[in-house]
This record gives C-alpha cells, structure tokens and sequence, in this order.
C-alpha cells in the first residue's frame, strides 16, 4: 500500500520532466527564432502588391469572423440550458436571409477589384528587358538567356553530409545552388518555362512570382527587382525524390555587373567549346565523373550505385554498365521512355557525359578500363 | 459482443430473413443496411487509423530538417498514400456508413433501394484497400507522385502505379453504386407524406451528394483510364510531343476533384445541422435557405475546378473566371454558417460530445473556409499555391470540418445504434485533445506556408524547424488522441447505461421513434409522417 | 400475415452470397490485369480467372433477381426502385463519356494550337486536325465519315427502331412482335460490331499515334464496348421474350435493356459528328 502512492508520484514527475524536457527543447530554439508569420518581405512591385491583398483580405476576414463568432459566443454563454435560459422557437426570417446574402456578395466585389487588376498586370509579359529561358529538369534548374548563348545549369549545393546530418547545416541549407541566375536590377525580365521531363513550379516568393514548367508547352512570368541581392526559392510542384532538393537562388546585380558578368560567361562558354576535342586521361575523367554523377545521378541510383530495388536499377554490377560501352553511352543520351531516366543528352556537354559513363564503368565493383572521351559522345549523338 | 436485438419482431416474424444470420456470414452477405453501415464505419475507422499512421511517420520525419528516418521516395510514398487513403478510405466510408444506417431510418424506409448492391458497393472497399495497401510491398514501393496522380510524374513509377489506378477505379465504381443507391433510396422510398422539403437536413445533403457521385465519379474514371492508356498502351493524351497536354489531366481530375472535396463536406454540414439544433433545443433556423445554400455549393462546385491549378499559367480570362466562381461559393457557405449561429441564438444549449465537436466544426470550418477565401485570389494564390498554407487549408476544411463531424455523428447516433451511452466524460476528454492537438499541429502550418515552405518535401531549411517542431507535436498528441477514440467506441458498443429510444430530447427525427438498437428490420411498414 | 404480397411492403432480399463474390471477381480481375500490363507470366491466367468467377456472379445474381421477379416479389414500389437505378446509371455512364469528349475537345481546340504557338520548342508545328502531334512525325489519315462510320450510323439508327417497335410490340400484348424486334436489334448490333472491327483492321493509324490515334480510339473502342454490352444484354432480354418472361406490367428488364441501347445510340451519333465528320 505504501508502495502506490510513491508510485504514482514517480509517474506524473516523470510525465511532467518529459514535458518540461519537450518545451525546453522547444524554447530556445523559438526564442531564437525571427518569427515568420507572413509573407516574406516583398522585393517587387507584384510581390508587394500581392502582400497588401493578403492583408487587406486578412483584415476582411477577420472582422466578419466577429461578427459572426462574437453573437455565437454570447449565445453559448447567456442561452445554456444549464442556466436555466428557455429556448425561442423561431426558425425562419426571410429578410435576415436576404441580407446574409447581399452583405458578402458586397464585400465580394469588394474583394475581386484590387485581386483583378493585379492579375492582369501579373499577366502583362510585354515590354520585357530581356528573356531567360528556364528549363526544369529532375532536379535542377537549366537558364538559357535568349538571343545571348549563355545557358547553364543551376544544381543544388548543399552537401550530402549536411543532409543526412554527419555535418552541421549551413545557413542556406537547401536554398543554395552551384550557378545562380544572374539578372540586372531595375529591368524587367521575363521568364519563359518550360521542362524537360516532369512538371515543376519555379518560384522566389520575394517577388511574388510561381509558375509551373510544363513539358512541350511555353508558359511565361516576369519579375522587375529594384534592389541588388540573393534572394532564394524552391520548386514547388512535386516532381519526385529530388522534389525537396531543388532550389533557386537569383542574383540581382546592378546592371554594369550584369554586363561584365555575361561576357565572362561567353567566354567561358568559348573555352569550353574550345576543349571538345581534347583527350583526356582516366584519372581526370573520374573526378570529373564523380561531381557530374553526385549532381546528376546519385538522388536515384545512389552514392554507392546500388539503386533503391524496384525503383531505381543499381549501376554497381549493372548489365548495361558493364557490357558495350555504346549502349551505355545510348541510355545516358536518350534516356527510357516511362521510366524517371532522362535523357541527359539535353543536359550535359559530351565532357560531362564521357565522364560520367567513365566514372560509372570504373567505380564500385566495376572495372571495364574503358575510358571515353568526348569525342566518343559526340559521335552517338544524332 | 453486439448482439442485436429483435425489437418488434413479432410483427413480422413470418420473414425466413427477419434474424441476424449468425457468425462471419452475417457480415458477408448482409442486406441489411444497418449492418452493411457497421462494415462501413468499421472500415473507415481501420483506414483513419492506417492513414493516419502514414502520417504519424511524415510528422515525425519532419520534426527536425536533414534526413532521419526516410529516403525521400519514401516521404512521398507515405504523403501520397496518406492523402489517398484518407480520402477515398476514411472520409467517404465514413460518410457512406452514416447514409447507411441513417437514409433509411431517417425516412421511415425499411432498407435501402437495392440491399444487395449495398453489399457490393461496400465489399468494394476491401478489394480497393488490398491492392492499395498491398502496392506498399511490391518491387518500387507504392506511389509517390501524390495522391492528384499528375502525369507525367506518375508515368514513371512502378506496378505499383496500377495497382493504385485500378483501386481507384474499383472504389469508384463502389462510390457509383452506392451513389445510386442512396438517390434511389431518397426518392423512391420515403415514408408516405414525407415530401422532399420535410427530408431532414442530413438526407437532403446526402442526396445532393449522391448526385455528385454519380456525375463525377465516371470522369475521375476516364482520367485515370487514360493515364493508364499512357502508361501501357501507347497513347499521348498527356504527351506534348504526341499532341496532348499533361495540363488536361489537372482539367479532368479536378473537374472531379473538387465536386469531391464538397462530397466530403456536405454531408458533414448534415450531420452538423442535425446536430446543433437537438443540443440548443430549437429548431434549424433557415431550413428552406440551408436546401437551397447546399443545392447552390453542389452547382458551384462544377464551375471552379481550375482553381486548383492557377500556378499552371492559364489565360487571364480563364483565372479571373475561376476566381470569380470560386469566391461565389463563400456566399452560401456564409449562409450555412449564419444559419447555425441562427439556431444557436437564443436556444437552450447543453454541451454534450456531439455538440462540442459541432460548435468545433463550425469554427474551425469557418477559418478553413476564410484561408479558401484567401487561396480564391489569384494574386494570392499564387503566392501560396503548393505550399503549406494549402495544407493547412484542406486540413482545416478536412479534418476539423468533415473529420470531426463524422466524431459529432459517431457520438450523436452511437446510442441509437449500440443502445448504449458512450462515456461522456471520455467522449469529452477526446473532444478536447482533438480539438487542441489539431490546431497546435496545422494553425502554425499557415505561418509556415506563408514564409515559403512547398508541401510535400521530405526536409526543409532552417527558418522553418520551429514551427515544424510545434506540428510535429501536435501532429503526435493528435493520433495518440484517436485511440481514446477508439477505446470509446469500442466500450459504448459493448455496454453502458441503456440509451432508451430518444436519449437526446431536443432530437426529433424518425429514427428516435425506434428502440435503440433499432430492430434488425426496422419500418417493415412504413410510418405514415404528418 | 404474408407480406410479400402486401404491396405496403418493400421487398429486401435474404442474405446473398453474390455481392462477395463480385468484389472476389473484380479484385482478381485488376490484379491479374496488372499482372498482364506488367508483363508477368501469371497475368493471362489470374484475369481470366477473374472473368470467370465475373461470369459467375453475373449468372448467379441475374439469375438469382429474375426469379425474384418472377415469383412475383417485386412490388410497383420496387419497379419504380429499378427504373431511377437505371436512369442514374445512364447519367453515370454519359458523365464517363462527357469525360472523353471533354479530352477530344481540349486536345483538338486548345491544346494542339497553344503547341502550333510554342514554336521555341515546336519549331515548324502548325494546328492541324487530324495531327499525331508535334514530336511524332506520323502523317494521319483518317477513316472517311462516309464510308463504314455512315453506315453504322444508318444501322445503329434502325437498330434503334427495331427495339421501339419491339417495345410497342410488347405494350400491345403482340409477343410475336416483341421477339421478331428484339431479334433484329441483335442482329443489327451484331452487324455493327462487324463493320467496326473491319474498321479498325483496314484503318490507316493506331492508338499510338498521337493524341488523334489516341482520342479516335480511346471513343469508339469504349463506345464499341458498350455496343457489345448492350449486344448481350440483348440477346438475354431475347431468351427471356421466348422464355414469356414479360407481362404489359412487368418488363422493367426490358426497357432498361431498351434505355440502355438508345443511350449507346445517343452517344454513336455524337461520336459520328465529333470523331468522324468534322
């Protein structure tokens, strides 16, 4: 007997250490925390026009809740039944229903106004500075500025080790790529998106823009950002195991930066042009191999190459890996059809896709001594 | 055990049917309404607690950022099998279970229309839920292309992808049939001088319902169908390079989608304008207003499915018009709500379980309905499209609306259907964890949309782990709180006070003029209604 | 107190076993589907197993409601129960077909001009119907309206007439009418079949052409089962005319049948006009 009281005492202080450890596990982290209750600070025009609708709306919508929970309150506390209060016995009031009715269709239209101009002017891509292509592919961002040659591809940087928690998480973790977009400040710019496999949504929320890219189909957006800065985004339509993993970052520089930094990159481009034809020994083609593989492949077939069974083949051992090089160099071009491998063809320069089939014919288990050289891409292609 | 009593058997006995037949057999071949409403309801309740599981991982998953305890196609199996089975699993069995046991009594009917294709529409489920559950264990892992199957994402995976089609299309013939048995049950065979404007609420929302089935359960049919045409036989519905779109799929999805999610709701507001007016003791105040505000959602709910899809950049003319249409919808909806409020003014108002969740449902409904409001603005949503604003929206509409209006029905109608009180005090105690664990899991989901996390991502980054951690939190006490559930249920079916035929004196419909347990065949003659 | 005669009371059938055994066959009918389109040696033989135990339920359950009906249990009130089931399972199958049409018309009237307009990606792709699309170089052909499809038309048609006049032949007590249209309607469906299946032998493209091969196909290949549906359901509603089963009050089998085979009609013609013609 003397046992049970003890007992239940040791019970409720363990529940009531769980739940202090739970909060104090809590707190410091919120009280760290800069509370984001909002939309995130707007850096264009759209976006900041979008943020005062949803607070105008906000405000609406709030008022009409005391409105109508205010009376409901009032009712649950004064006409219980506990205190004695005798139910009405009224059950129908045309007028009131018909002023229920017209009261919001007013606020209604009160709403639509401001909400249909700005979708209008959202939808105005004329008069643009200039136009960037955007292809999504799973899971990275290619940009293409038309009319200038200059196109590359934006893949994720966070490291895997941050991800899977053998590192500390940096400051940006997630929302930080290899190569930003890089547009002037104060031009317009218009977007024009695409995809090559799935659809994907490309999305900064500072300025206000979201817009889904649609494999064979061309939809447009447009965005004019005044101040110089980084400001970062996700995808944000679900396109498979990369979905999280697939962020964007763009650069807003002043317009004489913009300049500069587009001749180094045709320049660049030239460079790399230059060295198609170059070969290129083993050792050189497995480092380089090695990146290309960890940005491109290694979400589905894996670090190791071992595949997730059922979903996506293992490379380590795989027939086609270690048989004829040509239709190991096939499938990374063309892709299979119906099934989550693209086709890299579009993607990547003959130097990334030599090195990466290199890589993968000599890494792990496999060891076919194969080197291939751009030259051998080149070739397949047709 | 439920043994059910033959209550005015005497009347009838000459019936070779009029006993429960004995056993598993009674539950295999019944044609009896109220046992097929069991099944019903017993397998919701299995797929809640399945679907609900899915999501106890994802929480858990998402209780700190980096990768702990899945691999991202994981995440996403369990995200779009959540949303699924929730959907088409937990919700609507729910909802068809009440239409069982209740349509009939409600009308003073003895059976549905067509008792042996009631048997069909639910041994249906079962079948849909095998494969479905079973595509978790084949080569691949179930599908992770979310629960909305757009293509082309979903002509990637595995056999799973048609194991889940063809569930679909199972569970969607099931909805067909039990649709028409219920519009067939209304209109046919309602006891004489019950005309349509004296149905109960509950009933007319049903059969508003029901003809949402009917009309668009046949087109989520021929989506599917043709996604996998595009999968097996060579066909580009979806295919750009073959002249299709992937974009029409979101058009003939949603174009079911969203009468489907007003499926899941307007039998709620049944239940809930069933409920209220027997706990103020006063009746529904609008009554005719309430027919023609559900009639109205059910119109509405054809002509604003692109709603869903304004991020996917369609032409102005097409968003104004979808915003226009949606924003329409809060008017009778404001109706609905203005008319509780109605009722609840100047009632006799005592706070049993059912009630709570009511008054629950009404609220938090409400702020569901006012994050629709704000999702209605284009400019707005494209802000929050795909994001977790939008999870919070469906969850305030979903869980805290049709959720917990099915826990109102449970614990309203349980006493009818066991002959037992349910323990109010525990009944009482889940309200409250349910209530407070649903808002500290998805209230702090609005903030975190509104700062720019996308649904449906197996990790995030750094500014969003508070608010995830509160979810997570929440999200646990939330299932933990279901099992109180559970335990009530369970201990109400097998005893408790005696309910007598009307434990509720402000309730005023047919089935309270029954004993409870109503007679296994009940209204062998019907009641002749003034 | 014998109820079942009692018109006041609604006839609800003892427990059956068939229900279950549909679930049995459409659960194993979908797996060994899936099973065959993921080429899985066991497929062929789990569908067909499904079908037969399909076939049986049908047999049992049919079978199981026509003595129900003949035995006399079936009460005006149940008639009328039958005949809103029936209207509301047309309406469900018109909405699985409105959905198909819907698809014709996204593709033909927007889809293939915003890809003519999305000439960045589409280089030299102009709108054009009949198209297999912009990344299939498939020139396409299409069968002529005026050809087979008109004839079907004019078969379809009088297919329709033969049941009214069946149906008329029936409302007059004239058994020898009834039978005589029935067996022309099944004939005349069997006629259509025929000419479909030689359709799609002689015609110049496959359902993998293209949104056009896929439309084309996707309607009148479900169109044409729900030609042989109604073809069978024929030919059991014919068996039973011989069999007497119906009286100038009871033939609700026979009107749904009939309902059923202008409804097929209904939607030949709009697919004669939408897929054919224009």
């Amino acid at each position: 007997m003397l046992n049970f009281p003890d007992r239940r005492a040791g019970l409720s202080f363990f529940a009531a250490r769980l739940l202090i450890g739970l909060i104090a596990g809590l707190v410091p982290s919120l009280s760290r925390a800069e509370y984001a209750l909002n939309l995130p600070a707007p850096a264009s025009d759209l976006a900041q026009s979008i943020y005062d609708l949803h607070t105008l709306i906000l405000w609406i919508c709030l008022v009409i809740l005391l409105v109508v929970f205010v009376p409901m309150a009032i009712a649950l506390v004064k006409h219980r039944k506990s205190a004695g209060y005798q139910a009405a016995k009224f059950h129908d009031n045309l007028l009131v229903e018909i002023i229920w009715t017209i009261i919001p269709v007013l606020i209604l239209f009160f709403m639509a106004r401001p909400a249909a101009s700005l979708v209008v002017s959202m939808k105005d891509t004329t008069k643009e500075d200039l136009t960037i292509k955007v292809t999504g592919y799973q899971w990275k961002w290619e940009y293409e500025y038309l009319g200038d040659n200059i196109r590359f591809m934006s893949n994720t940087s966070t490291p895997k080790e941050q991800i899977e928690g053998s590192q500390p998480k940096g400051e940006n973790y997630l929302l930080e790529v290899d190569r930003p977009l890089v547009v002037p400040a104060g031009k317009k710019v218009r977007l024009v998106m695409t995809s090559s496999d799935v659809i994907h949504a490309w999305w900064v929320p500072a300025f206000g823009v979201k817009q889904d890219a649609i494999p064979g189909f061309i939809r447009d957006s447009w965005f004019k950002v005044d101040k110089p800065g980084t400001y970062r985004g996700q995808c944000a339509e679900l396109c498979g195991v990369g979905h999280g993993f697939m962020p964007v970052v763009v650069e807003v520089v002043p317009p004489e930066q913009f300049a500069s930094w587009k001749k180094e990159q045709i320049a660049m481009a030239a460079t790399a042009a230059a060295n198609a034809n170059k070969t290129y020994g083993m050792a050189e083609l497995k480092a380089l191999g090695e990146k290309v593989y960890s940005a491109n492949c290694a979400a589905c077939h894996q670090p190791d190459g071992a595949g997730l069974p059922g979903a996506f083949p293992a490379l380590n051992g795989s027939k086609i890996v270690s048989g004829d090089k040509s239709g190991h160099i096939d499938i990374v071009l063309n892709g299979k059809p119906a099934t989550a491998m693209a086709s890299f063809g579009k993607q990547l320069s003959d130097l990334d896709i030599a090195a990466v089939v290199t890589y993968e014919r000599n890494s792990w288990n496999n060891k076919t001594g194969d080197v291939v050289q751009p030259a051998d891409i080149a070739a397949r292609r047709k | 055990m439920n043994t059910t009593t033959i209550n005015g058997a005497a009347a009838h006995h000459d019936h070779d049917h009029d006993h429960a037949p004995a056993g598993i057999m009674r539950w295999l071949t019944s044609t009896n309404h109220k046992d097929i409403g069991t099944l019903y309801l017993w397998f919701s309740l299995f797929m809640f607690f399945f679907a609900g599981a899915l999501a106890m991982v994802i929480r858990a998953e998402l209780f700190q950022p980096g990768l702990q305890l899945l691999q991202p196609n994981v995440f996403n199996q369990l995200t779009t099998m959540h949303g699924l089975i929730m959907i088409f699993g937990a919700i609507m069995p729910a909802l068809v279970g009440f239409a069982n046991w209740q349509v009939p009594l409600m009308i003073g009917a003895s059976d549905m229309a067509f008792p042996r294709l009631n048997n069909w529409s639910f041994w249906l489920l079962p079948a849909a839920g095998t494969l479905l559950i079973a595509s978790f264990f084949v080569p691949g892992g179930a599908i992770a292309g979310g629960w909305t199957m757009y293509p082309p994402l979903f002509m990637q995976g595995g056999i799973a992808y048609d194991m889940s089609i063809l569930a679909v299309h199972i569970l969607g013939i099931s909805s067909i049939m039990g649709a028409i048995n219920i519009i067939t049950t209304i209109l046919n065979m309602r006891a004489p001088g019950m005309t349509l404007m004296k149905m109960p609420l509950f009933v007319w929302t049903w059969l508003i319902t029901a003809y949402l089935l009917v009309a668009v359960m046949p087109v989520l049919a021929c989506a599917i169908t043709m996604l996998l045409t595009d999968r097996h036989f060579g066909t580009h519905f979806f295919d750009a390079a073959g002249g299709g779109d992937p974009i029409m799929f979101q058009h003939i999805f949603w174009f079911f989608g969203h009468p489907e999610v007003y499926i899941m709701i307007l039998p709620s507001f049944g239940i809930v304008s069933t409920v209220i007016p027997t706990f103020a003791r006063k009746p529904l105040f609008g009554y005719v207003s309430m027919v023609y505000a559900v009639a109205s959602i059910a119109f509405l709910s054809f002509i604003v499915w692109a709603h869903h899809m304004f991020t996917t950049g369609m032409p102005v003319a097409g968003q104004l018009f979808f915003m226009y249409a949606t924003m329409l919808i809060a008017i009778p909806t404001g109706i609905k709500v203005f008319n509780w409020v109605a009722t609840l003014w100047r009632g006799s108002i005592s706070f049993e379980t059912p009630m709570l969740f009511s008054l629950a449902f009404v609220f938090l409904f409400t702020i569901g309905g006012f994050s629709g409001l704000v999702l209605a603005l284009v400019p707005v949503d494209i802000q929050l499209q795909d994001t977790y604003y939008v999870v919070a929206h469906f969850h305030y509409v979903l869980f805290s609306g049709s959720a917990m209006s099915i826990m109102a029905g449970v614990y309203y109608w349980l006493p009818k259907w066991t002959g037992h009180m349910y323990d109010e005090k525990l009944g009482k105690l889940h309200f409250w964890l349910t209530t407070i664990a649903f808002n500290v899991t998805f209230f702090p989901m609005h903030f975190l949309g509104l700062a720019g996390m996308p649904r449906r991502i197996p990790d995030y980054s750094l500014q969003f782990t508070d608010f995830n951690k509160i979810a997570s939190l929440g999200g646990f006490l939330l299932g933990a709180s279901q099992l109180l559930f559970l335990y009530v249920v369970i201990k109400c079916v097998r005893g408790g006070e005696p309910a007598g035929n009307r434990p509720w004196d402000g309730a005023d419909s047919l089935e309270w003029t029954q004993t409870s347990p109503p007679p296994y065949h009940s209204f062998v003659t019907p009641p002749l209604v003034k | 107190m014998q109820a079942h005669s009692d018109s006041n009371v609604y006839y609800v059938p003892p427990p059956s076993i068939w229900p279950l055994v549909g679930s049995v066959a459409l659960l194993t009918l979908a797996t060994g589907f899936v099973l065959v389109m993921n080429k899985i040696a066991a497929g062929p033989y789990v569908m067909t197993l499904g079908m037969g135990i399909l076939l049986v339920m049908l047999f049992g359950w049919f079978g199981t409601v026509i003595k129900e009906s003949l035995a006399g249990k079936y009460s005006k009130q149940v008639d009328s129960s039958f005949r809103w089931g029936m209207v509301w399972f047309i309406f469900s199958e018109v909405m699985f077909f409105a959905g198909f049409f819907g698809a014709l018309y996204y593709a033909r009237n927007l889809a293939v001009p915003w890809l003519a307009d999305t000439q960045l990606l589409w280089p030299g792709f102009s709108a054009a119907w009949p198209t297999a699309g912009p990344g299939l170089k498939t020139v396409i052909d299409p069968v002529n309206a005026w050809g087979i499809p008109a004839l079907n038309t004019l078969i379809l048609l009088s297919s329709g007439a033969t049941v009214t006049w069946a149906h008329w032949g029936l409302q007059k007590g004239n058994q020898r009418q009834l039978k005589l249209g029935l067996a022309m309607t099944v004939a005349l469906g069997i006629l259509f079949i025929g000419f479909q299946i030689h359709e799609y032998a002689e015609a110049a493209f496959s359902i993998r052409d293209g949104i056009y091969g896929a439309t084309f196909y996707m309607l009148t290949g479900f169109h044409g089962f729900h030609v042989m549906m109604g073809t069978v359901m024929l030919i059991v509603i014919l068996f039973r005319s011989l069999a007497g089963h119906f009286t100038l009050e009871h033939h609700f089998a026979f009107e749904a049948v009939a309902w059923y085979w202008h409804f097929v009609d209904v939607i030949w013609l709009l697919l004669f006009v939408f897929v054919y013609w224009l």
